[in-house]
């Protein structure tokens, strides 16, 4: 479904990706984990066109997306909800569900996707009408995560969901996590949070300065001398 | 106490006016996070299309803003596809390039319509300049009622817009988060230009519907892109509400300035006015809307 072939990308002379390649399958929870600074965000940007690539192609579909203007990525069905949330704090929840679904089928659907999202997460629906701004971290995540389905996507990347949240959200964003594959869409998920990933995902891969060193389904990484000793300190 | 009432009337109505040219700033100010230098010389643009309509085809000045809207409205997106925006996409030291060449666009119209109209002040006389309606012993001057209407229209029209629409909700969502709009699939680049224009199209609305009672010379530009400033500052910098308060407290300001102290110190009250608010409520009077 999304196969990254090869790409090297720079924020100018400094060069942070150097000749990454993955893929992600239909149906699949593959995760992307690696220390701070690793290049795990800058490849959801690269992908989602934020980044240029100096070079290698990002193909989703038949599509090669970095040739794809930014604006447009998010109509073939790829979605990326960004590391801290970065919601419209002055728009009320609702709108910013509505600004995920702008396009296509998505905004002739508007209406019944934002009944799916208020079922996903019964909180928003009370708090529809505020500012989602005034909203608390783990609220903020959802209506992040929510906007993201809006778009009604094929893949959806997830920057961090559970950057910042107590334990328990954090276990209930992995959960609704799992809930979403259920429903049909692929995810691609980068996370900090190695050993409680490495567990329900289907497959992951460990970045490490920029370069992919190790790759694996998570039980095989789980047990892999290398990541026990390097991220779950065992 | 009728002096006071019929200042005050007088400075609302004017207020609302400048409303619609401080909404107008606020706009641009909250997509293209610049300060348009060149906001009243784009007024003046408006001014001088309307007066040429009135002068050679006997257009009504009202009327007219079905020109000057859409006429200024591509006019700025071109401003802005080939001046401003080139701008934004390019490193350099002055993160102000885009103010500077507001400024420029300003200079270049003022000294253009200087070489085209001369310095002559020109006005325009209707049929209803000088009738006035009365309530009491406040008298309100027809054409001002009329241009508060329309702009009244135009704020309600521009809200409604802005609340409930796709187009305006991708505005806000602009402004606010840039990185995020696009990840929405909002073309931030096409947002801005069109912010601009739109921006600029309230401000020619407010061009036309000022002729009739104000005077016209290529000066008039600079001075209103400093009244804009002001009301945008009043407002409290990128609050669309705030700046319908700044406007109507300028409007009230330099009434109140003409009544009690000399016509010849309209201008300079409002911008003592100016003064005491940034020094005494630096947010401007954001704080009071609390929207």
């Amino acid at each position: 479904m999304l196969k990254v072939e090869n790409i090297n990308m720079s924020y100018g002379d400094l060069q942070v990706l150097w000749d990454v390649s993955f893929e992600v399958n239909e149906g699949e929870i593959v995760v992307l984990v690696g220390a701070n600074g690793a290049g795990k965000s800058s490849i959801l940007k690269t992908i989602s066109g934020l980044q240029k690539v100096s070079s290698g192609k990002i193909k989703f579909d038949n599509d090669d997306l970095t040739i794809i203007d930014p604006a447009e990525i998010i109509k073939k069905g790829v979605v990326h909800v960004p590391e801290a949330r970065r919601l419209f704090n002055e728009m009320t929840v609702e709108e910013n569900l509505i600004m995920g679904s702008l396009h296509g089928e998505a905004k002739e659907k508007r209406n019944e996707t934002i009944k799916k999202c208020y079922d996903l997460f019964p909180r928003l629906k009370e708090r529809q009408k505020q500012a989602a701004g005034t909203l608390s971290g783990g609220e903020q995540q959802m209506v992040a995560v929510a906007r993201g389905l809006m778009s009604l996507p094929k893949l959806l990347m997830l920057d961090e969901p559970s950057l910042g949240l107590a334990p328990v959200l954090v276990q209930d964003i992995f959960d609704i996590i799992k809930g979403i594959r259920q429903q049909g869409i692929t995810v691609l998920l980068v996370e900090q949070n190695v050993q409680t990933t490495l567990k329900f995902c289907d497959r992951a891969y460990v970045l490490e300065n920029g370069k992919i060193t190790l790759e694996g389904t998570g039980k095989d990484l789980l047990n892999n001398e290398h990541v026990r000793e390097a991220y779950l300190g065992i | 106490m009728d002096l006071f009432l019929q200042s005050l009337v007088s400075g609302l109505l004017i207020g609302g006016l400048y409303a619609i040219i401080g909404i107008g700033m606020t706009l641009i100010m909250g997509v293209l996070k610049i300060i348009n230098l060149a906001h009243g010389q784009i007024l003046m643009v408006a001014m001088y299309i309307t007066w040429v309509l009135w002068h050679t085809w006997g257009l009504d000045p009202y009327l007219s803003i079905f020109i000057t809207i859409p006429l200024v409205f591509v006019f700025a997106e071109g401003l802005s596809k080939y001046l401003l925006h080139p701008l934004i996409e390019k490193d350099s030291i002055l993160p102000e390039n885009q103010v500077l060449m507001t400024v420029g666009i300003g200079m270049v119209l003022v000294e253009l319509a200087r070489s085209i109209f001369t310095s002559d002040y020109r006005s325009i006389q209707t049929s209803y300049t000088d009738k006035s309606l009365y309530i009491g012993n406040i008298s309100l001057s027809l054409p001002l009622v009329i241009a508060f209407i329309i702009a009244i229209i135009l704020t309600v029209g521009l809200f409604y817009l802005l609340a409930k629409t796709d187009l305006g909700r991708s505005i806000r969502a602009t402004a606010q988060d840039k990185f995020s709009a696009t990840l929405m699939g909002i073309s931030a680049a096409k947002i801005t230009i069109l912010t601009y224009g739109l921006g600029s199209a309230l401000d020619a609305a407010a061009g036309s519907l000022l002729l009739p009672v104000y005077y016209l010379y290529p000066d008039v530009g600079p001075l209103f892109t400093v009244k804009a400033f002001v009301i945008t500052i009043l407002g409290g910098l990128g609050s669309t509400v705030g700046a319908i308060a700044g406007g109507l407290v300028l409007g009230i300001a330099e009434t109140f300035g003409a009544t009690y102290i000399s016509s010849g110190y309209r201008d300079a009250t409002g911008l003592v006015i100016f003064l005491i608010v940034l020094v005494f409520f630096p947010g401007g009077l954001k704080r009071f809307t609390k929207v």
